[in-house]
């Protein structure tokens, strides 16, 4: 960046600081800039809370229909009792004390060309720059028997909310000596860790109240994310309690018997299950197709630079919806994905220069209390791509000492903590 | 947020030890207010909203500039003993970014 533009972006956030901000953007009428944030969850919140402090001239509207917003992030704790319901609930009186206006409602219909959005209490909302961070929803015509009554009797639990209770009172009920099955996606999906750490949870959680139980965990793929360090955790703390079964042994599931809990594999075999968790394949939320933003992927493709969708001018995306290889679908990268937006928003609003696109990711996993692992990325934007810098990142040493192990575990619990205050507030 | 000023910045460059003419070609490839703000934001994640830290993972709002930098030096040379993660992250981190985040840390004074 010249010296000059450099000057300029200094200028114009040290007056979007002073509130002194003047955007660029103007609406008839003169009023100021109006954002629009679809999805209060980690990528939405994270943008929303972020643009009003950088550019508080400009109008920040935050469209999510709950009032408690419940995290993916240490619900697996919570399958294995090691965490209480009410402390993954997170509300919105921070945001709204930070100036971010909150409706609480479901965004139905984007008039991308007249800039509305239609909302399900019948309300529209205009906007300058729409943003989506909807998260996924999954795809219900992808695995033969596996639909939205199915996950009734066969929970994914892969948003957090009932579908979390209901796992976890089908494994209180369950009887010792029982099969909990997991189906496992292929890549990409929301939380590529995320499955390996929720046998270690139940396998927790049986280990203290149904010993003789088993996991089998059926997969439709041959890696995954730390496998060396799950292999390892899983056999310390939980001996032969986990079989993980991957695709070249096949692994994957092509249809569900949720009432009779069976699924079959491509090869034709059948395994019953006490308790079934079925992950299905995934997509980004349907707001996106109603915008126009996703690809035939079934995600958005985003430019790297600022998370503008590449398919309509105007409206921004970001978290577990777009498309953003290599980074994984976390929490902590729709954070930084979120810092990033709310950046490039503040700088196109308020007529200053873009910033540099950088984003960093970490997933600690707990495998028990007192032991954790985790996988770091940093990466950044370059060409017009999503790269990550070389020689950095990477996974916790195979070889660590018990104390490493603990001090992940710990550490684990200040990033939850960490994150959620930065997004939510402290205490929200 | 903090505005790093140009001058406060080559301060630090000069009290790295680089001369006027160094210091002046290092701060035209400088990083801008609003991409050490971005940069920052992935530190929050773990130290704590704007870097003050309530659980295990330490505090960096407010610490000594010249501390926060030797520490970051020390993990990406992989010299850090009690590092964790800290040393897989700061081998991303190129000397201007290290700079520019102990000052970002250090200065960061809001409630
Ligand atoms: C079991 C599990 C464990 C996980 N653990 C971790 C972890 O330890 N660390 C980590 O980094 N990540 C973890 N993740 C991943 C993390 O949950 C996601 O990556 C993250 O939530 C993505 O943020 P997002 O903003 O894209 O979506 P979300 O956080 O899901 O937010 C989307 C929001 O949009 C709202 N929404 C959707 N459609 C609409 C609409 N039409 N109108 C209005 N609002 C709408 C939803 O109600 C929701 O609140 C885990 C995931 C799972 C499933
Ligand atoms: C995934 C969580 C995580 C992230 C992200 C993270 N840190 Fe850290 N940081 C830690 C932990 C944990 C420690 C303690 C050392 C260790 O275990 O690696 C630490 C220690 C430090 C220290 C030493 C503090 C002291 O008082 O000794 C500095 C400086 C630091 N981090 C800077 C940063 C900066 C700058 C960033 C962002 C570029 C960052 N950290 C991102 C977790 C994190």
């Amino acid at each position: 960046m010249s010296g000059v533009s450099r000057r300029r972006a200094l200028a114009g956030l040290a007056a979007g600081a002073a509130g002194l901000a003047c955007p660029a953007v103007l609406r008839a009428g003169g009023a100021a800039a109006r954002v629009v944030v679809v999805g209060g969850g980690f990528g939405g919140a994270t943008a929303a809370r972020w643009l009003k402090r950088w550019a508080p001239a400009v109008q920040v509207t935050l469209v999510e229909p709950a009032e408690r917003f419940y995290t993916c992030p240490f619900s697996n704790l919570y399958l294995a009792g090691l965490r209480s319901w009410d402390s993954l609930g997170h509300g919105y009186d921070g945001l709204r004390a930070a100036g971010v206006e909150v409706i609480h409602a479901r965004a139905d219909d984007v008039d991308a060309a007249g800039r509305r959005l239609r909302l399900s209490t019948g309300q529209t909302l205009a906007w300058d720059r729409l943003v989506l961070s909807p998260g996924v929803d999954m795809r219900w015509d992808a695995l033969d028997g596996y639909d939205e009554a199915a996950a009734q009797l066969a929970p994914h639990a892969w948003k957090a909310g009932p579908q979390t209770q209901l796992l976890r009172r089908q494994m209180e009920a369950m009887e010792d000596g029982g099969t909990f099955v997991m189906v496992i996606p292929d890549n990409p999906f929301r939380c590529p860790p995320g499955p390996y750490e929720r046998a270690a949870m139940v396998a927790h959680y049986f280990s203290r109240h149904k010993p003789r139980s088993k996991i089998l965990l059926l997969d439709a793929k041959d890696n995954f994310s730390k496998k060396p360090l799950f292999l390892q955790g899983w056999k310390a703390l939980y001996g032969d309690m986990i079989e993980w079964v991957g695709l070249s042994d096949d692994g994957r599931v092509t249809r569900v018997d949720a009432r009779r809990r069976q699924v079959e594999t491509a090869f034709g075999q059948v395994h019953t299950a006490a308790v079934l968790n079925v992950i299905p394949p995934q997509k980004a939320g349907l707001i996106a197709e109603r915008a126009g933003v996703v690809d035939a992927s079934g995600w958005v493709p985003v430019k790297a630079e600022s998370f503008e969708t590449r398919q309509v001018a105007g409206i921004y995306a970001l978290g577990d919806a777009t498309l953003a290889a290599p980074m994984p679908k976390s929490a902590f990268v729709a954070n930084t994905q979120g810092r990033l937006v709310a950046a490039a928003l503040a700088a196109e609003l308020t007529g200053t220069a873009a910033p540099d696109a950088s984003f960093s990711n970490t997933c600690y996993s707990l495998i028990g209390p007192g032991y954790g692992i985790s996988v770091a990325g940093v990466y950044r934007a370059e060409g017009g791509q999503i790269v990550e810098v070389p020689g950095s990142g990477g996974v916790s040493p195979a070889d660590a000492s018990a104390a490493f192990r603990a001090a992940e575990a710990d550490y684990g619990e200040g990033w939850y903590g960490a994150i959620c205050a930065d997004i939510w507030g402290k205490g929200a | 947020m903090v505005p790093i000023p140009s001058s406060g910045l080559c301060a630090v460059l000069l009290s790295l030890a680089l001369g006027p003419m160094q210091c002046a070609a290092a701060l035209a490839a400088e990083l801008s207010a609003p991409s050490v703000a971005v940069l920052a934001g992935g530190c929050a994640n773990c130290h704590g909203p704007d870097g003050l830290s309530s659980s295990a993972i330490p505090s960096l709002r407010g610490q000594d500039e010249a501390r926060l930098r030797a520490r970051m030096q020390d993990f990406r040379a992989g010299r850090a003993g009690d590092a964790t993660v800290m040393t897989r992250l700061m081998k991303a981190y190129d000397e201007a970014q290290i700079v520019a985040l102990a000052r970002w840390f250090a200065a960061e004074a809001r409630p």
